[in-house]
């Protein structure tokens, strides 16, 4: 009796790591088709097709939102530190959409370099906070925030607890 | 055999809790502890979730989170407990481990779905998009269908022995999705982004708006108990039902109607 049970339970063992196992092979494998989207880095130095379409996701990088020509079509430039690459988009911009912000376009690269959209959607991150909190630590040059901050009154009724609670406070962007 | 003397006081004791009697006494002792305390946590937590203060980017639109985020950690979780109570029920055949294996099962599919469809409503407004196939929120969908299959082949077979079985068998190979769904905003690239309360270093997400979103938890999983109770209990009955049924048919000298009437827990 015992040892059926006991038989039945490394049989279950075994499987389970088998199929673990199984899975980790599988999924780093199509490694390169379950990422949604590439950063900056990976397209400037993979040399990637043009009219090839994909995802390009990263930081709208600070001063580079510029609207050109009709009023519809706006330019920005991807970045993640390390580089940057020039996007292009004619359409409506997601309410998160401003400089610092993540973001992930769809689209293909054109003859001249530019990253050519016609999805731009919004990545925001895992930091929630009341503005009047994100207005301090901003003030206190403890965290450099992202744009402008909507709704924030006075920075006085700053929560220090929150401040130095918060070690975790990075707007890097790690993926 | 030396341990033959000594197994059936052993399999006494293990399956101590597997007396139905003895759990129905159990269950209807704690289930309306279990409703208020969590009737309470819900009525609190939904107070804090809408007396919480806006998220400095994406205003009110944060409070879905209350939703949505519980909604997630209990589909996980109850996916998680079928797989223990698969396990269980596999090497142990525990009669009350596969009962509670299959009553789980649905309400897992409802979280997962609440989780799916909140989800989809916060990521039109912030993200731009219902939906995107992205690791995690591909990764949830299968859960989903995991829990649909789940359901489905427990009742697929005439014989239920060999239904419980079968769908034990697919809840622990599903259990392989429930890592990938946690993991695979750190694995992967994602529009998901990363986790904001279990994560090395303090939580990323102010206090004023954590212990509503941590009481909305607590208040959830107390539904789930008190809920997984009350389908365990309502089977157990119905159980008992059957077996009355079958039994008085019997007496009445109707051949062939005790064959339809399963002996509750002839495995045990």
């Amino acid at each position: 009796m015992r040892s059926r049970k006991k038989k039945r339970l490394s049989l279950l063992a075994c499987g389970m790591l088998a199929l673990a196992g199984a899975a980790a092979l599988t999924l780093s494998a199509f490694e390169d088709n379950i990422v949604f989207f590439h950063g900056p880095t990976e397209v400037v130095q993979k040399d990637i097709p043009l009219d090839r379409r994909f995802r390009l996701g990263g930081l709208v990088q600070e001063g580079s939102v510029e609207k050109v020509g009709d009023g519809a079509t706006v330019t920005f430039k991807v970045t993640d530190g390390a580089n940057a690459v020039p996007v292009r988009y004619r359409g409506i911009l997601p309410d998160l959409f401003r400089e610092g912000q993540g973001v992930v376009t769809h689209g293909s690269l054109n003859r001249q370099g530019v990253f050519v959209a016609d999805e731009v959607l919004a990545k925001h991150d895992e930091n929630y906070m009341p503005p009047e909190v994100a207005q301090a630590l901003k003030k206190s040059g403890r965290w450099e925030g992202d744009g402008p901050i909507p709704g924030a009154a006075e920075a006085d009724a700053a929560d220090t607890d929150a401040i130095n609670g918060k070690s975790g406070l990075d707007t890097s962007y790690t993926n | 055999m030396s341990t033959q003397a000594a197994a059936p006081r052993k399999t006494r004791s293990l399956h101590r809790f597997a007396n139905p009697g003895r759990f129905l006494r159990l269950a209807d002792a704690t289930l309306p502890w279990l409703w208020m305390a969590c009737a309470l946590a819900l009525a609190v937590g939904l107070v804090g979730a809408f007396t919480a203060p806006v998220d400095y980017q994406q205003g009110a639109s944060v409070r879905i989170m209350y939703v949505h985020v519980p909604a997630a950690w209990l589909a996980m979780f109850t996916y998680t407990t079928i797989a223990v109570a698969s396990a269980v029920a596999l090497v142990w055949r525990h009669p009350l481990a596969d009962l509670a294996a299959r009553a789980a099962s649905p309400v897992g599919a409802s979280f997962t779905l609440l989780c799916l469809v909140t989800g989809s409503l916060w990521g039109k407004p912030m993200w731009g998009t219902w939906w995107v196939w992205d690791a995690r929120l591909t990764s949830v969908l299968v859960l989903f269908f995991l829990y649909l299959g789940h359901m489905a082949i427990a009742n697929a077979f005439d014989d239920a022995g060999r239904g419980r079985r079968a769908a034990a068998i697919l809840a622990l190979v599903g259990f392989v999705n429930v890592p990938i769904i946690k993991f695979s905003v750190d694995w992967w690239n994602t529009l998901h982004q990363t986790a904001s309360v279990s994560r090395i270093g303090a939580p990323a997400i102010h206090s004023s708006m954590l212990w509503p979103l941590l009481t909305m938890a607590l208040g959830f999983t107390l539904f789930f108990a008190a809920i997984l109770l009350v389908r365990m209990k309502n089977e157990l009955l119905g159980q008992r039902l059957r077996n009355l049924r079958a039994a008085s048919l019997q007496r009445r000298g109707e051949p062939g109607a005790a064959a339809t009437g399963q002996p509750a827990h002839a495995e045990s």
